[in-house]
C-alpha cells in the first residue's frame, strides 16, 4: 500500500509515464546570466524586507536575517559583575561545541601539547555533523586537481570567498582524507582500493568521497571515539553550553562562562585560547523555513564571537537545500540528499515534467524549485499544505541497476519506509529546506580571528564558501580548519602570557546597545530553540 | 520569529481527534500525526535530554513503549516514530554501556585484538532480544555471532548503519556494550583491512613535492573578470 494519498498517487502516474523518454534527456543547465535572475526573484535571500542591518559592534550596519539579529542584539545571560574569582575548571585550551570541527580541533590541540577541555550543549556528537549524507570532497583522482577543487568552489561561492581560505580548504583535503582513513573512517572504495567518487551540485570533476549515506556520522562517531580514547589529554563535558566568552585586561581571550543546561547553574572556564565551533542556526527557522539542522544549531557562536568584539561576514545568505522533504508532515523539512540527484534522478513537476537541470549549484536548484510551485504553480501541494516537487528516485535504479537505491542510500530509504514510503518505487515530494549558513565569524586561514587567542572553526565561520557552500565541502571544512584551529590555539597557548579575567565587555556592550534604543529582551544566545505548546 | 512548533500547530487539531498517550504514566491528548517527540513538545515538556538530531541519525531518542493491553514491549526513535493511542513511553536517553580505551595506532586488526578488549564479546548467548530492539533493523545479533568468530570486517560491514543509541545494550542478557564493540571493529576495518587507495597516496606525494603551488598561487592572483572566465570555460567531467 502506498503511503501517498489518492491525488498525490495520480500525479505520481503522469511521473511514471513520462520516466523512459525522460531517461533519455536531461534539462539543459543555465548560463551564470540565467542564475542571476532565477536568484533574483525566488531565493529567500533576495527578500529585502525580512533583513536588518545590525545596529551595534564592529561589524555595524551589516545585513542579516531579523530572526538573526534580534539574537545578537538579545541580552546576555550574564551581567559584568558575574563573579570570575573561582573558575571550575582551568585549561589551555576550551572547545566550544562538540561536532567534527570542535572534536577535530581537540585532537589537534592535545597532539600539539595542550590540556584541552571540550564542552558541548547536548551530548558530544548531536550535531550537525552526525547528520551529513552525502559525503566529502577531495581532489585525489590523477582527472582531478586542487587548482580545479579551487575553481570549483569560488564559482560556487559566486566569487566572494576569500582566495587564503579556499587554497586551504582545498590544499589540505586530500591529507584530511588520509587522517579520517587512518583514524578509521570506512570510505566508499572498489575492491582494488579506488575511492568511489560522485559529482555534485557545482562540480566539475567527481570528488565527493562517501561512507554510505552515513558519511557525516561515520566521521563524526569516528572522531568522537578517538577523543574518548585520549581521556588523559581532553576532557569532555556534555550538556554544558557556553553563555559568555571572558576576556582578560589586555583584550586576549581568558575563558568562558557555561551553564549547566539542567540545572542553570552558571560557571567560569578559564583558558588561555579559545576554539569556538558550534555550528549553524537552523533552528531560528528564517523566513519560516523548515530545517535539517539538529536541535541545538541556533547561532550561538556569532552571538558569543561577536560581543568580545570579532567580526561578522556572508551572514545576509544563508543555504536553503534545494530537498528537503515535503511529505509526509511528520518528516518536513528533513534532508533528501543531493546524492540522489546525483545518482541521477530528476526533480520534475506535477505533470511529470523537467524544469531545471538536477546538478545547478544549490541556490539556484532551489530557487528554480520555489519558482515552480509558487511562481508557476506546477507543483503539487499536500493535504497539510506543503508545496513540493517530485524528485523520481526510481530513476536511479533504472540508471544503475536494481539494488542500488538500497546500497548506496540505505538511511533515506529507511527514513520513507517508515512511513509506508518505498523510494525505490515511488518518487519523493521535496521543497527547499533551511540547511547552512553560508557566514558567520570571519576566519583567517590559521583559523584565528580579530579577537586574540580565539580561534574558529566550522559552520560558525564565514569566508571560506563565500555566498553559497557546495556540498561536501563543510565536512571538509570542518576537519580541515578543525584541525588547524587546534594546532594554532595550542601553539599560542604556549606563548600567551594571561592577565587578569573580566567581564568588561559586557559594560561596553550594554551601553552600546542601551544608545542604540535597547537590547531585543531576548536572553541571548538562546541555546534551544522552544517547541513547546503555549496556550 | 515562526517556529517549527507554529506549522504544527496551525494543524488546528479538532479535540475530538486528539489520542491519549502517557508520558512516564501521565496522560496527555495530542495530535495522532505526531511523532513521539512532538507530542511530547506539544504536551508541554522543553526537551533537554533524549534529543539531539531530530532525523534519525543521532541515536539520542531512544524510547520504550507498550500499548494498552498488548503485553509485548516496543522500541523505537522517539523522533522517527509516529504516536499511537494509549501509548506507555518511557525515554532512555542514557544508557551506562562499558567502553574499553585503546590506542589505534597500536592495535592489530585480529581477533585477539577484539577479544582482548571486549572478552565479553564471547559470552553472547545468541537471543537476538538486541536485534528485535535496534531502531535501525540492524541484525545485532548477526554481527556479535561474526565478533565471536573475530570476522572484523563481518562486524563493521553489517553493524555500518548503527547510530548507537543503546537500546541493544538495554536489552542484552549478557551485559553486552554491542555498538562499542561495533565501532571498535569499523575503526580497524578502515584503518587496517580496507584495501588502500594508490590514487591517493600519489596524490599527497604531488602535494608534498609543491606540484599544485604555482597553479594555486595564479588562481589566487587573478581578477574576478578571469577567474569568471576561467569558471565558465571550465570542462566537466560527464556523470
Ligand atoms: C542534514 C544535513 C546534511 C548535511 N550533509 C552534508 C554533506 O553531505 N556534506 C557536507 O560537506 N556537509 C553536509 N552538511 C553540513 C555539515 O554537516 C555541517 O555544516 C558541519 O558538519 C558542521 O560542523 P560543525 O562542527 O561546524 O557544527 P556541528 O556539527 O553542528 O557541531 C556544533 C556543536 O556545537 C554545539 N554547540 C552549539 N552551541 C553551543 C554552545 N553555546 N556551547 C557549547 N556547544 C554548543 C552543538 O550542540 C553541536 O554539538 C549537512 C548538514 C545537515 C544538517
Ligand atoms: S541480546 Fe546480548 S546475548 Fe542476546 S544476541 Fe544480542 S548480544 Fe547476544
Ligand atoms: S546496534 Fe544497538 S546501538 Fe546500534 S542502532 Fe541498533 S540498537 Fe542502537
Ligand atoms: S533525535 Fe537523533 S535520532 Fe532521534
Amino acid at each position: 500500500m502506498s503511503g501517498y494519498p489518492p491525488e498525490m498517487q495520480e500525479s505520481i502516474r503522469m511521473v511514471e509515464a513520462t520516466r523512459a523518454r525522460r531517461l533519455k534527456e536531461t534539462f539543459p543547465a543555465m548560463s551564470l546570466e540565467e542564475r542571476e535572475k532565477i536568484l533574483n526573484g525566488f531565493h529567500p535571500d533576495y527578500k529585502g524586507e525580512t533583513f536588518q542591518a545590525i545596529r551595534v559592534g564592529v561589524s555595524k550596519g551589516q545585513r542579516m536575517p531579523v530572526e538573526l539579529t534580534r539574537i545578537v542584539e538579545g541580552r546576555p545571560h550574564i551581567g559584568p559583575d558575574f563573579d570570575l574569582s573561582a573558575p571550575v575548571a582551568e585549561t589551555d585550551v576550551l572547545v566550544i561545541g562538540g561536532g567534527g570541527a570542535g572534536a577535530s580541533a581537540a585532537l589537534l590541540a592535545q597532539e600539539h601539547g595542550a590540556k584541552v577541555i571540550l564542552v558541548t550543549k547536548l551530548r558530544f556528537g548531536d550535531a550537525n555533523t552526525m547528520m551529513a549524507q552525502g559525503g566529502i570532497q577531495a581532489a585525489d583522482r590523477p582527472e582531478d586537481s586542487p587548482a580545479i577543487h579551487y575553481l570549483d568552489v569560488i564559482g560556487g561561492g559566486h566569487f566572494t570567498n576569500v582566495p587564503e581560505l579556499v587554497e586551504a580548504l582545498v590544499m589540505d583535503a586530500p591529507p584530511v582524507i588520509k587522517w579520517l582513513e587512518d583514524l578509521g573512517v570506512m570510505f566508499d572504495k572498489e575492491p582494488d582500493g579506488t575511492m568511489v567518487e560522485a559529482h555534485g551540485g557545482g562540480t566539475s570533476r567527481k570528488r565527493m568521497h562517501s561512507a554510505r549515506d552515513y558519511s557525516g556520522a561515520e566521521i563524526m562517531r569516528t572522531l568522537r571515539d578517538e577523543v574518548r580514547n585520549r581521556e588523559e589529554g581532553i576532557t569532555v563535558s556534555e550538556f554544558s553550553p557556553a553563555v559568555e566568552l571572558v576576556l582578560d585586561d589586555e583584550g586576549q581571550i581568558a575563558g568562558a562562562v557555561i551553564m549547566n543546561l539542567e540545572t542553570g547553574a552558571y560557571a567560569f572556564i578559564k583558558a588561555k585560547a579559545v576554539i569556538l565551533a558550534t555550528g549553524g542556526s537552523g533552528r531560528l527557522h528564517y523566513q519560516g523555513f523548515p530545517t535539517t539542522n539538529h536541535y541545538g544549531a541556533t547561532a550561538d557562536g556569532v552571538v558569543l564571537a561577536y560581543r568580545v568584539g570579532a567580526p561578522l561576514g556572508y551572514l545576509e545568505s544563508m543555504q536553503y537545500h534545494p530537498t528537503g522533504a515535503a511529505f509526509p508532515e511528520q518528516i518536513v523539512g528533513l534532508l533528501v540528499t543531493e546524492k540522489v540527484r546525483g545518482l541521477g534522478a530528476q526533480p520534475v513537476n506535477r505533470f511529470g515534467e523537467q524544469f531545471v537541470y538536477p546538478l545547478e549549484p544549490r541556490d539556484v536548484e532551489a530557487a528554480a524549485l520555489i519558482r515552480e510551485c509558487k511562481g508557476r504553480s506546477n507543483g503539487i501541494v499536500t493535504p497539510t499544505g506543503q508545496h513540493g516537487v517530485w524528485l523520481d528516485s526510481p530513476m536511479i535504479e533504472l540508471i544503475h541497476g536494481p539494488g542500488t537505491i538500497q546500497r548506496a542510500l540505505p538511511a533515506m530509504v529507511r527514513q520513507f519506509s517508515r512511513f509506508g514510503i518505498d523510494i525505490t518505487k515511488e518518487p519523493m515530494l521535496v521543497y527547499p529546506t533551511l540547511h547552512y549558513q553560508n557566514g558567520g565569524v570571519r576566519l583567517k586561514a590559521d583559523s584565528s580571528c580579530d579577537v586574540p587567542g580565539l580561534f574558529i572553526a566550522g559552520e560558525v565561520s564565514g569566508g571560506v564558501h563565500g555566498h553559497n557552500r557546495l556540498m561536501g565541502n563543510s565536512l571538509l571544512e570542518i576537519t580541515v580548519f578543525g584541525r588547524r584551529a587546534g594546532r594554532s590555539a595550542a601553539e599560542y597557548a604556549h606563548r600567551v602570557r594571561p592577565a587578569r579575567p573580566t567581564l568588561a565587555h559586557l559594560e561596553k556592550w550594554n551601553r552600546e546597545l542601551e544608545e542604540a534604543g535597547g537590547d531585543t529582551g531576548v536572553i541571548s544566545p538562546i541555546l534551544l530553540p522552544d517547541y513547546t505548546r503555549h496556550e | 520569529m515562526v517556529t517549527e512548533q507554529m506549522t504544527e500547530q496551525q494543524l488546528e487539531v479538532a479535540e475530538a481527534e486528539l489520542i491519549p498517550i502517557y508520558i512516564m504514566g501521565k496522560q496527555y491528548m495530542v495530535p495522532p500525526t505526531l511523532t513521539i517527540m512532538k507530542a511530547m513538545e506539544w504536551a508541554g515538556y522543553k526537551m533537554i535530554r533524549g534529543v539531539g538530531c531530530r532525523g534519525g541519525f543521532c541515536g539520542a531518542c531512544a524510547t520504550a513503549y507498550r500499548i494498552q493491553g498488548d503485553p509485548k514491549l516496543y522500541f523505537g526513535l522517539a523522533c522517527q516514530t509516529v504516536v499511537q493511542p494509549n501509548m506507555y513511553l518511557a525515554q532512555l536517553p542514557f544508557f551506562p554501556a562499558r567502553r574499553a580505551s585503546y590506542d589505534i595506532t597500536k592495535l592489530e586488526p585480529t581477533p585477539t585484538t577484539l577479544f582482548s578488549l571486549y572478552p565479553e564479546v564471547l559470552r553472547c548467548l545468541g537471543c537476538g532480544a538486541c536485534t528485535k530492539a535496534c531502531p535501525q533493523e540492524i541484525d545485532v545479533r548477526a554481527y556479535m555471532a561474526a565478533g565471536m568468530r573475530g570476522d572484523i570486517a563481518q562486524v563493521a560491514d553489517l553493524s555500518f548503519d548503527c547510530i548507537m543509541c543503546g537500546l541493544c545494550a538495554a536489552r542484552c542478557p549478557a551485559e553486552e556494550a554491542q555498538y562499542n564493540i561495533a565501532i571498535l571493529a569499523r575503526r580497524l576495518y578502515g584503518r587496517y583491512l580496507a584495501p588502500r587507495s594508490r590514487h591517493l597516496e600519489e596524490r599527497l606525494e604531488e602535494i608534498a613535492s609543491g606540484r599544485f603551488r604555482a597553479e594555486i598561487e595564479e588562481l589566487k592572483s587573478l581578477a574576478k573578470e578571469e577567474l569568471v572566465a576561467r569558471y565558465k570555460a571550465r570542462d566537466i567531467e560527464p556523470k
